[in-house]
C-alpha cells in the first residue's frame, strides 16, 4: 500500500518533517482505534503520512493534527474496504457484537461512582474497541485526541450535532458497560 | 429542558462547548433532576479516569524510521543542478514560493506559541508552591518519579559540581501535552528544562533567544526537544545548556 513519496524538495520536506512528525504518536493512536490491529495501524499511519506529504503544498491549517486526522480518516476508509472484500482480514478477530458480554443495557442508578477508578488502560482500551465505529471515531476524536466539537465534525464529515449524538451514545454505552462491570464478581 | 434534550447537553457541558445561557439551563435541569445528576457525576469521572489510564499508543520507532526513510530527506545541499532546474522550472517556481511563505508563517506561529507557553509554564512554576511536584538534589529520586507520568522520562542530570543545583522535578502542560520540567538553581536564579518527545531523531544545535525578557535555549537531540527558560544571562543559559549535553553525551544521566 505505501509509496515512496518522490517530491525532492528539501526545503518542503523539512518544514513537512517539522510541522507533522511531532503527531506521529497521535495519528497512530487513532489508527489503532479506528482499524483495532497494530500492522494495519501502522501501514495506515505511514500512509497518511505520504499523502499529507502529497498534499502538503495546499495545507493551509489552521491545526495541523484534524487535517491528519481527515487523511488517517480516508486512509482507513479504504482499509475497511478492502477488509470487506477479505473476509478473513484480521478485523474478524475483533467481533462487533458477537461474544460481547451484554455491556449496553440499561444503566442502573448506583449513586457511588468511586468504583469506576478499578479500569486499568487496558479496560479502557477494550471497552473502547467494542464501541461501533461512528463513536469510537467520534468518542477517541474528543476523549483521547482532545479535538473540539467543530474540528471533530470537520474529520469526520458529520454536522456537529451528530458530533454530539454520537459522543452521548457513546459515552451512555461505556457507561453502561462500566455498570455491567462493576456487577460481575470479581 | 427535559431529560432527553439534557442527556445529550451534558456532554456539550462537561467538554466545555455550552455557551454560559445553555451551561445554566443544564445546570439547572441536573439540580433538579437526580438521574441526570447521577449521569453528570458518571461521565465527570469516566472522562477523568480514561484520561488518567494513559489509553493513547506510541507509534513504533520502526514506524517512524519507515516514514522518516519514505519521505524525501531534508536539509540537502542545493547542488549546481537544482539551482539550474529553479531557473528552468520559470513561473511555476513563483508559485511554489507564495504556498512556502504561507507555511513559513504558520511555521513561525507555531514555534512562537510553543515559546511563549515555554515561557507562561515558567512564570507558573515560579508562583508560591508551583515549581516542583517532586524536591530533591539527587538525580536518581528525581528521575524515577517522572516514570510512569509522561510517554518518556526526561533525562535528569545531576550539574551541582557545574554550579548549576538541582532541585526537582514538575509535571507542566505546553502546546496541550503533558511535559517534564527538571528544576536547576544557580544563585537565585530558577531555570526550568522543558523535556519534550519530538518526532525526529536528528540533531538540531541550540540557539538562544528572549522572550517577554526571559532567555529561552532550545535544542533536540537523540528524539527530545529541549527548552531551557531562565532570567539568567544569555552567557549563563549557554553554559548552562552546553554543560547538560555534555553530561548527557557522557552517560551521567539519573
Amino acid at each position: 500500500m505505501p509509496v515512496k513519496a518522490s517530491d525532492d524538495d528539501p526545503e518542503k520536506a523539512r518544514r513537512f518533517r517539522e510541522a507533522a512528525l511531532p503527531f506521529l504518536d497521535d495519528v497512530y493512536t487513532l489508527a489503532r482505534y479506528l482499524l483495532r490491529d497494530a500492522a494495519d495501524a501502522e501501514d495506515a499511519a505511514q500512509e497518511c503520512y505520504l499523502r499529507a506529504f502529497k498534499h502538503f503544498d495546499s495545507y493551509r491549517g489552521p491545526a495541523m493534527k484534524p487535517w491528519l486526522f481527515a487523511i488517517l480518516r480516508n486512509v482507513c476508509r479504504a482499509e475497511y474496504a478492502r477488509r470487506a472484500t477479505t473476509p478473513t482480514s484480521a478485523i474478524e478477530d475483533v467481533p462487533e457484537s458477537a461474544e460481547q458480554p451484554p455491556l449496553w443495557h440499561e444503566a442502573q442508578e448506583t449513586p457511588e461512582a468511586q468504583l469506576l477508578r478499578r479500569w486499568d488502560s487496558d479496560t479502557v482500551r477494550r471497552l473502547i474497541a467494542t464501541l461501533a465505529e461512528p463513536f469510537r471515531e467520534t468518542f477517541v476524536l474528543r476523549e483521547i485526541q482532545n479535538l473540539s466539537y467543530r474540528q471533530i465534525a470537520d474529520v469526520a464529515e458529520v454536522p456537529v450535532g451528530t458530533v454530539m449524538s454520537r459522543l452521548a451514545r457513546a459515552r451512555a454505552m461505556l457507561r453502561s458497560a462500566w455498570m455491567a462491570q462493576e456487577e460481575q464478581p470479581k | 429542558m427535559n431529560c432527553e434534550e439534557a442527556e445529550v447537553l451534558l456532554h456539550a457541558l462537561i467538554d466545555g462547548e455550552l455557551d454560559a445561557g445553555h451551561a445554566r439551563d443544564v445546570e439547572s435541569q441536573v439540580a433538579g433532576c437526580p438521574r441526570c445528576a447521577a449521569a453528570l457525576k458518571d461521565y465527570r469521572e469516566m472522562s477523568k479516569v480514561i484520561a488518567e489510564a494513559d489509553v493513547r499508543y506510541k507509534a513504533p520507532l520502526e514506524l517512524r524510521r519507515r516514514i522518516e526513510t519514505a519521505l524525501p530527506q531534508p536539509r540537502a545541499v542545493p547542488n549546481r543542478r537544482a539551482v539550474l532546474r529553479g531557473f528552468a522550472m520559470g513561473s511555476a517556481v513563483s508559485a511554489l514560493a507564495a504556498t512556502g511563505l504561507v507555511a513559513i508563517v504558520l511555521r513561525n506561529d507555531d514555534m512562537e506559541r510553543i515559546q511563549s507557553e515555554v515561557v507562561s509554564a515558567h512564570l507558573r512554576s515560579l508562583q508560591a508552591g508551583h515549581l516542583t511536584d517532586v524536591i530533591s538534589t539527587d538525580q536518581h529520586t528525581v528521575k524515577p518519579w517522572f516514570n510512569g507520568k509522561l510517554d518518556v522520562s526526561p533525562p535528569v542530570i545531576d550539574l551541582t559540581a557545574q554550579g548549576f543545583t538541582l532541585i526537582g522535578g514538575r509535571l507542566d502542560y505546553v502546546d496541550a501535552r503533558a511535559i517534564g520540567a527538571v528544576v536547576y538553581r544557580r544563585r537565585q536564579h530558577v531555570i526550568n528544562l522543558f523535556v519534550a518527545q519530538t518526532a525526529s531523531t536528528e540533531r538540531r544545535a541550540a540557539g538562544i533567544e528572549t522572550v517577554q525578557g526571559f532567555n529561552i535555549r532550545h535544542w533536540s537531540d537523540r528524539g527530545l526537544n529541549y527548552w531551557a527558560v531562565s532570567d539568567l544571562a544569555k552567557d549563563e543559559l549557554a553554559e548552562f545548556g552546553d554543560k547538560f549535553e555534555s553530561a548527557m553525551k557522557g552517560g551521567t544521566a539519573g
